[in-house]
């Protein structure tokens, strides 16, 4: 996992303004979208556009994802031939199942050997939001060694399901724990479905934490305002990352002791401990929360 | 002639008089004397309320060329400067010249007057509106003056502005000529720009909608400036007294300038107990208060004052106890009239006290922070907020160029690109307030510290801020939207912009296209 997907946010891909600013909102991942976003008489325009976007603008600063039109509509081929040869990092493939992630591998690996692009530099992130979907999601993964993550959407989920879409989210928590346990078998990124209520900074707060809690390593959005809140979510905080370090420290003066096992603050700390500290370090460097070195920033 | 900043300028305007080049922001220190006032004594017996304004006039003897001021208090509401010059174009009085703090979209009346000759000259500190497009035409006779707000006070109390009939619009008056702003239908709090108007015009007359009896509490301008009273049906429209632009914006990039600005203010060490901090009212520049809010709360600091035209925002932070006073030269809201009112923490202070150069200190003089906005930047720092890139009048100094000079650290928050065009330029259509007063501008793709400010590029250096030069961010905006056209203009100077000090540091032309919006 080189990049971090904390945050990835939908911006409709009809709209100029926001292309143009899209990557200096602050996600680690912008979703600049074709599909739900962009009425059927637009569809043609917003590819067009989107595809000039790329050429354009510089995005260098994040994650350029582009949700595509289901394959089975007359826009989906297209979108994939026309978005493809711009080359963005990642393609969002709606309403996936392990056939429509295959068929999309292949007119990738076509495109790329066309332009001359390095064999599978672009990736793959699966929208799980159907049912069959989401009980295949392992497959679905596997369907490709594009496949880098996979994008929980609740709202078509929900709507598959026949069940009420609900802010505390309980019609999802099976679905949350399916994704996050799949993906973290197959060590992609796992990411929510968006809170839609954007005026309720609270609740989005809330929403995100219980969706790491489940194992969700990021969450998308509809709104540039809820990135911040979704960083803080997913931020190791201050007192994590002192933990964590304490840990490592004290398992180099174990090993320099030639201790296998040792303890801190009276606790035991074996091997799982320590993987999640290193995790948690790895992400605060990342985030610039702490240097290489482990020193407090 | 030339500027100290490079603008090539006649030695004499025509409808202006001789032009003093401006040769810096401090150049014109030192010692400086006040006029004397002329006045008309009042005995016991004499009465001061009239009954209209015909009266007024009748008793005041205007004649042709003179000049006659009002206050903008009551903004985009603003009745009386309509009035006032309505009726003295009845009376067939020609050649005016209207020195108004502000002029604002209300006052489009005054087009009609400035074709017909009854107004030929214009004084003020920002013009907004179909007024300042017909001056961008060409239609006022002589060239408008622009001033600041503290520019304006210097002006008025040197002498240099000399003003015949001070008209005040006066939310509450008493019979006897005490004015208050606080009480009354078209309440709009404090009355900092018709305090130097109303102290050296040679008459100040209060027209108000909420005529008191003797004694008017509180007293914000008293009897002994007064000559007249009278009544009238509406002094103005309290729908347009309020600001359009005081609340907090929702748009993601100007959220994202503002949560910038305030890492830059945090870097700065200016933020500890006692810190002082102005910003205007769009919807940026409180969205950087609320930041401020934040980082003041999260690490206790509790600030001196907040001051400038004052916000709800504001007088949260006061009442929350960010800081301990405000300094108020005008209400924005409501929020800010009712707690001017009833809190005596929320202090009033005239334009002089506020951004006069040319007094024992005034209130910018004694600011840390100050948050503004600007039109176009060019690679010097210099600021527009004059014209738009058009080249059409928009705005003006206002006290852009007086916080600018006072304060410690001034900063700019603009868009790097607004409707296609980019904001930082090589060239900029008008200056307004020189580079040597701006310390940092913030975009929204990155941040340019003032190369004269060593100390705080060091200080952001060690942070993780987007710095970069000015010339990186004008290559940034151009790589996006190419290079703009330079705008065409006419040789006819149809403004003079005036530094604080009186000094001219740019002039405004007429614009070539008349087709365009005003």
């Amino acid at each position: 996992m080189d990049k971090l997907r904390r945050s990835m946010l939908f911006m409709p891909g009809n709209n100029p303004g926001m292309l143009q600013d899209a990557a200096i909102l602050g996600a680690d991942s912008i979703i600049l979208d074709l599909e739900d976003a962009v009425s059927l008489t637009e569809k043609d325009s917003a590819r067009i556009l989107v595809r000039d976007a790329i050429k354009t603008i510089d995005y260098s600063q994040v994650e350029v994802v582009v949700r595509v039109n289901p394959l089975d509509t007359e826009f989906g081929s297209q979108d994939v031939d026309v978005i493809a040869r711009v080359k963005p990092d990642t393609l969002l493939i709606p309403k996936a199942d392990e056939e429509e992630i295959k068929l999309v591998d292949n007119m990738l690996n076509k495109i790329e050997e066309e332009e001359g692009f390095f064999a599978g530099s672009i990736k793959i992130i699966a929208l799980i939001e159907t049912a069959i979907g989401l009980e295949t999601v392992y497959d679905v993964i596997k369907a490709s060694k594009r496949v880098v993550g996979v994008l929980l959407g609740g709202e078509d989920l929900t709507s598959d399901l026949g069940v009420k879409r609900t802010k505390e989210g309980e019609e999802i928590f099976y679905a949350r724990n399916k994704v996050a346990t799949a993906c973290r078998a197959l060590k992609v990124d796992s990411i929510d479905t968006p809170f839609t209520d954007t005026n309720d900074y609270e609740g989005l707060a809330k929403d995100t934490a219980k969706a790491k809690n489940l194992g969700l390593t990021g969450k998308s959005s509809i709104n540039p305002r809820q990135i911040e809140i979704i960083h803080s979510v997913f931020a190791p905080t201050a007192a994590e990352l002192k933990h964590a370090l304490r840990v490592l420290d004290a398992m180099k003066e174990a090993e320099k002791e030639g201790k296998g096992v040792y303890s801190l603050d009276g606790k035991m700390i074996d091997a799982p401990v320590i993987k999640r500290a290193t995790l948690t370090v790895e992400q605060g460097v990342k985030l610039g929360l702490i240097r290489d070195e482990g020193g407090a920033k | 002639m030339k500027t100290i900043l490079g603008r090539e300028l006649p030695d004499y305007i025509d409808g202006y008089g001789e032009v003093t080049p401006f040769q810096g922001a401090f150049r014109d220190a030192g010692i400086k004397t006040r006029k004397a006032v002329k006045l008309t004594s009042v005995n016991p017996s004499d009465g001061k309320v009239l009954d209209n304004l015909e009266q007024v006039f009748d008793k005041l003897n205007i004649k042709d060329g003179m000049t006659i001021s009002f206050h903008h208090h009551l903004r985009n509401g603003d009745h009386v400067l309509n009035m006032v010059v309505a009726g003295l174009a009845n009376r067939g009085i020609k050649d005016l010249t209207v020195a108004a703090s502000s002029i604002f979209p209300i006052h489009e009346p005054l087009v009609e007057y400035m074709e017909n000759r009854v107004v030929t000259g214009l004084v003020a500190n920002y013009i907004s509106g179909p007024v300042a497009g017909a001056i961008s035409k060409g239609k006022l006779k002589k060239p408008a003056i622009m001033q600041t707000h503290g520019g304006r006070a210097r002006a008025i109390e040197s002498g240099d502005l000399h003003i015949d009939v001070a008209f005040i619009a006066a939310p509450t008056a008493d019979t006897y000529g005490n004015i208050n702003g606080v009480y009354g239908h078209a309440a709009c709090g404090t009355l900092g720009y018709a305090i130097s108007d109303a102290e050296y015009a040679d008459k100040t007359i209060a027209i108000t909608d909420n005529l008191v009896p003797f004694p008017a509490c509180p007293i914000q301008i008293s009897q002994v400036l007064v000559d007249y009273v009278v009544q009238v049906e509406s002094i103005g429209d309290p729908a347009g007294i309020v600001s359009g632009t005081t609340k907090i914006t929702k748009d993601p990039v100007a959220l994202i300038i503002a949560k910038r600005a305030a890492e830059v203010i945090k870097a700065s060490g200016l933020v500890k107990d006692g810190v002082s901090f102005q910003t205007g009212a769009g919807g940026t520049s409180l969205a950087v208060a609320a930041e401020l809010k934040d980082i003041m709360q999260r690490e206790g600091v509790v600030g001196s004052f907040a001051s400038g035209g004052v916000t709800g925002y504001l007088v949260e932070m006061l009442e929350e106890g960010l800081f301990k006073t405000l300094f108020d030269v005008q209400c924005f809201d409501l929020k800010a009239i009712d707690s001017y009112r009833n809190n005596e923490t929320h202090q009033a202070m005239s334009a002089s006290m506020y951004g006069n150069p040319h007094t024992k200190g005034a209130v910018v003089n004694c600011l840390d922070i100050m948050i503004l906005g600007a039109t176009e930047i060019d690679t010097e720092f210099n600021v527009n907020v004059t014209t738009g890139s058009s080249g059409l009048i928009m705005g003006g100094s206002g006290g852009h160029s007086d916080t600018a000079a006072g304060s410690k650290l001034s900063i700019v928050v603009t868009n790097l690109i607004k409707s296609r065009v980019p904001m930082i330029k090589d060239e900029i259509t008008t200056m307004t307030t020189p580079g040597e007063s701006i310390d940092v501008v913030v975009t929204e793709r990155g941040m340019a510290v003032n190369p004269r400010r060593v100390d705080l590029i060091e200080k952001l250096r060690i942070t993780n801020l987007p710095l970069v030069t000015i010339d990186e961010l004008k290559t940034m905006a151009e790589k996006i939207t190419g290079v703009p056209k330079a705008v065409q203009l006419l040789e006819k100077i149809v403004a003079v912009v005036e530094y604080r000090d009186g000094s001219v540091i740019d002039v405004v032309r007429q614009v070539m296209n008349t087709n365009v919006w005003g």
